[in-house]
C-alpha cells in the first residue's frame, strides 16, 4: 500500500528527515514513536503534502503511484488522510458544510455522484456515534472554540466520513484527557479494516494501550533507528528514548 | 477650493423644493450656503486624505432625471429578497416608484412612505427629525445632500410597536442616470421601546455607467428601542458612492448596523453613531469586497457621550487585484462617559500583491474608567488553513474560496435577521465565484 524509501525532507535550510524507509501493507497499524524533534510529525505532514516541507530525496509510493508528485487534495482524493496534531479552526464555516464539501470532492474523484445535505445528514448520524457525538456539533464552525479533545474527535469524525485507505494520526493523543482518549481510540479501532492501514505517530506509549499496533518504529534524528512489534513500545516506556538512541548509536538530541 | 459655487446648487432645479414645506426652506438654504463656503473637500483635507474623490468633485454632474424610468417589476428581481410581505420601496434614479414595490400590511400607527410624499403632507415628525441629526457642517457632501435631496425612504415606528417584518429601501439606477448625481435622503425614527429592521440597498441596472450617488440617512433611536440596519452597496463598478449614515441613540437603545460595500469605482461610507444617554449598545459590522481598481472607504465615528455604554465594531475587507481599502475608526469617549466598553477591530485579507489598505484607528479617550481596545490586521490567507482544507480533498482554488468566504462569514453571521444573512451570504458567494 505504502512504500517509503530513503525519504529526505527539509524545512527551510534544515534537513529533518534524513532517509526514512518504511513499508505499510493493507490493514496494518504502524506506530511511529520518537522523542521531540525526531521528525515524526514531519514524516506525517510530508506524506500529506504539507507545503512547508521540501522533499529532497527518496520516494514514497502509494498504490503504485508516486505519492510525492500529488497535490495534497489529490492525495486525499486517493484515500490518504492526515489527522492533524493541531486541527485548524475555520470560523464562519460550519462543520456540516466543510465535511460535506470534502466528502463530495472525494466522491467526485472516485467517480461517484455528489450527495445532497439531507442524504449527508443520514450518513453522518452513524458516523457521529463512532465519536459519541450528537448532531449539534455539525452546526458549529469547524473546530472553532472546540476544546482540545473536541478537535481530536472532530478529526476522527472526518476520518470516519472520508473513509481513507491510509490514515495517518499525528499525535492524536496529545492534549487529551483519559475520557477523550478512550473515545478517540475507540473510534479509530472501529475504523480498522482489512484494506485500511494506519500510521500512528505518538510520543507516548499510552495511546498504544488503546490502539494496538502491529509494528512499532522508533524515529530518531530523522531516521528509523529501531523497529519491532507492539512490545517495543512497552520497552521504550520503561527504558526511555535515550536507551534506543544509545543502542542505535545516535547522539541524543542531535537534531533538536 | 473646488470651483463649485452656491449657484450650482439651484434648489429649484427639477422641482426639488416645489412641494417642500416652508420650514424646510431655511434649512436647505443654510446647507447650500455652507457648501458654498466650503466647496468640496480638497485632497489635503485630513478626512479625505486617502480617498481619491477627484472624479466626483471635478465632474459636471447633471441633475438626475425628474421622471422615474419606466421599469418592469421583474427587472428588480436580482435585488429584492426576503418575503413578499416585507415593505419594499423602490426608488429609480432617486425617485419613488410605487408600482415597483409594495408597502405591505403594516401595524396600525407605523408609517412607511417616501420622503417626497411625507414632505407634501408635512408630517409633523419631519420638523422634529429631518436634517436635525446629520449636521450639515459635518461634511460638504452632507451639506450638498441637505440642499439638494428630493426623495428617499421614511420609516416611523411609534412607541412600543414591533415592526415585525423588515422595510427594504431599494435605490436603483438605470442607464438614464448616466452622468447624473443623486442625493437620496432617508429618515428612520424608532420611538420608545419600538423595534424595527431596515435594509437600504444601493443597486444598479446600469453596470458600467458612471453616475454619482450621495445618500444621507438619519436614524433616531429612542429610549429602549431596537433597530437592525443593513446597508448593501452594489453600485456600478464605474460609479461613485459617497454616503453618510448618522445615528442618534437614546437610553437603553440597541442599534446594530451591517454594511456591505462591493460596488462603485469609489465608495465612501461614513457611519456616525452618537450615544446620547446611558446604557446604550451599538454594534457595527462591515464587510467590503473590492477588485479591479475599486476603492472602498469606510469611516466610522462613535461618540460615547454618556456613561455605561457599549460599542462593538468589526469591519472586514477582502481585496483583490489593484483594489484599495481605507478604514478609519474614530471612538470619542467624553470625560463623563465612565464605564465605557468599546472594542474596534478591522481585518483585511489581501488576495493580491498589488492590493493595498490604509487602516487607522483613532481613539480619543477623556475618561479614565473605561475599557477601550482596537486592533487592525492586514494579511493573507493562512497557509495552514489552506493545507487543512486541501488535505481533506478540497482543491486549492475551492479551498481559497472557502477560507475567504469563512473570513467574510464571520461578520455576516452577526446579522440578526436570517433572510438578510442568507442574502448577504449569497452575494458574497456569488462574488467569490463557484
Amino acid at each position: 500500500m505504502l512504500e517509503i524509501k530513503d525519504l529526505r525532507a527539509s524545512a527551510g535550510d534544515k534537513e529533518i528527515l534524513k532517509g526514512v524507509t518504511l513499508t505499510v501493507r493493507p490493514g496494518e497499524v504502524h506506530a511511529v514513536m520518537g522523542p521531540n524533534g525526531s521528525g515524526k510529525s514531519t514524516l506525517a505532514q510530508v506524506l500529506a503534502g504539507h507545503p512547508a516541507y521540501e522533499v529532497t530525496g527518496g520516494s514514497a509510493t502509494y498504490d503504485g503511484r508516486d505519492l510525492l508528485d500529488l497535490e495534497p487534495e489529490e492525495r486525499a482524493q486517493a484515500g490518504v488522510f492526515l489527522a492533524f496534531q493541531y486541527p485548524v479552526e475555520i470560523p464562519g464555516v460550519t462543520n456540516a458544510y466543510f465535511l460535506r464539501a470534502a466528502y463530495n470532492e472525494v466522491r467526485k474523484a472516485r467517480g461517484e455522484e455528489e450527495i445532497d445535505s439531507m442524504d449527508f445528514l443520514d450518513l453522518l448520524e452513524e458516523k457521529l456515534k463512532l465519536v459519541e457525538w450528537g448532531p449539534e456539533i455539525m452546526s458549529r464552525a469547524v473546530n472553532s472554540g472546540f476544546s482540545g479533545g473536541e478537535k481530536k474527535r472532530n478529526e476522527i469524525l472526518q476520518l470516519a466520513v472520508l473513509q481513507p485507505r491510509l490514515a495517518i494520526l499525528d499525535e492524536t493523543d496529545s492534549g487529551l484527557d483519559i475520557d477523550a482518549l478512550r473515545i478517540v481510540a475507540g473510534g479509530v479501532n472501529k475504523l480498522r479494516a482489512k484494506d485500511r492501514s494506519f500510521i500512528v505517530v505518538t510520543h507516548y506509549q499510552r495511546l498504544l494501550n488503546y490502539i494496538v499496533p502491529d509494528y512499532v518504529h522508533v524515529l530518531s534524528g530523522g531516521r528509523i533507528v529501531m523497529s519491532g512489534g507492539k512490545e517495543l513500545a512497552l520497552e521504550l516506556e520503561a527504558k526511555g528514548y535515550e536507551w534506543v538512541e544509545a543502542a542505535a548509536g545516535v547522539t541524543a538530541g542531535a537534531t533538536a | 477650493m473646488s470651483g463649485v459655487a452656491t449657484s450650482d446648487l439651484d434648489l429649484h432645479a427639477g422641482g426639488a423644493l416645489s412641494e417642500s414645506p416652508e420650514w424646510l426652506e431655511p434649512v436647505r438654504r443654510a446647507a447650500a450656503e455652507r457648501f458654498g463656503q466650503t466647496g468640496f473637500p480638497a485632497s489635503r483635507d485630513e478626512e479625505w486624505r486617502f480617498t481619491p474623490i477627484g472624479p466626483v468633485t471635478q465632474t459636471a454632474w447633471r441633475p438626475a432625471p425628474t421622471q422615474p424610468d419606466e421599469l418592469e417589476a421583474k427587472s428588480l428581481a436580482p435585488f429584492v429578497f426576503g418575503h413578499p410581505e416585507w415593505s419594499t420601496l423602490v426608488f429609480v434614479n432617486g425617485i419613488y416608484s410605487p408600482a415597483l414595490g409594495s408597502i405591505g400590511n403594516l401595524p396600525a400607527g407605523v408609517t412607511v412612505t417616501n420622503l417626497a410624499e411625507a414632505l407634501r403632507a408635512d408630517l409633523p415628525l419631519l420638523r422634529q427629525h429631518l436634517s436635525r441629526h446629520a449636521p450639515v457642517d459635518g461634511s460638504p457632501f452632507t451639506a450638498f445632500n441637505a440642499a439638494a435631496f428630493r426623495d428617499g425612504g421614511l420609516v416611523h415606528v411609534p412607541a412600543g410597536h414591533d415592526l415585525s417584518s423588515p422595510v427594504h429601501l431599494v435605490f436603483v439606477t438605470t442607464v438614464e442616470a448616466a452622468g447624473a448625481a443623486m442625493h437620496p435622503r432617508s429618515l428612520i425614527v424608532v420611538e420608545r421601546e419600538a423595534r424595527a429592521s431596515v435594509i437600504e440597498s444601493y443597486v444598479t441596472l446600469a453596470d458600467g455607467e458612471v453616475y454619482w450617488t450621495n445618500p444621507v440617512t438619519e436614524v433616531a433611536a429612542a429610549a429602549g428601542s431596537w433597530l437592525e440596519h443593513t446597508r448593501i452597496q452594489r453600485e456600478s463598478e464605474r460609479a461613485f458612492h459617497v454616503g453618510l449614515t448618522h445615528v442618534d441613540q437614546q437610553r437603553d437603545s440597541h442599534y446594530r448596523s451591517f454594511t456591505l460595500a462591493m460596488g462603485a469605482a469609489l465608495s465612501r461610507h461614513n457611519l456616525h453613531v452618537r450615544l446620547n444617554d446611558e446604557n446604550v449598545e451599538t454594534l457595527m459590522y462591515g464587510l467590503y469586497l473590492a477588485r479591479g481598481e475599486q476603492v472602498a472607504d469606510n469611516h466610522t465615528a462613535i461618540y460615547h457621550d454618556r456613561p455605561n455604554c457599549r460599542s462593538w465594531e468589526v469591519y472586514k475587507g477582502v481585496l483583490d487585484d489593484r483594489s484599495r481599502a481605507v478604514f478609519n475608526g474614530k471612538v470619542f469617549v467624553q470625560p463623563e462617559a465612565q464605564k465605557t466598553d468599546a472594542k474596534q477591530t478591522n481585518r483585511n485579507l489581501l488576495r493580491s500583491d498589488l492590493a493595498k489598505v490604509d487602516t487607522k484607528p483613532q481613539l480619543e479617550i477623556f475618561a479614565d474608567d473605561v475599557k477601550c481596545t482596537h486592533g487592525a490586521t492586514v494579511g493573507r490567507l493562512d497557509d495552514v488553513g489552506l493545507f487543512y482544507a486541501r488535505s481533506r480533498g478540497i482543491p486549492a482554488e475551492a479551498a481559497e474560496r472557502l477560507l475567504t468566504y469563512a473570513f467574510a462569514a464571520e461578520v455576516i453571521d452577526e446579522v440578526a435577521l436570517e433572510p438578510v444573512r442568507l442574502e448577504l451570504d449569497r452575494l458574497v458567494l456569488e462574488r467569490l465565484g463557484g
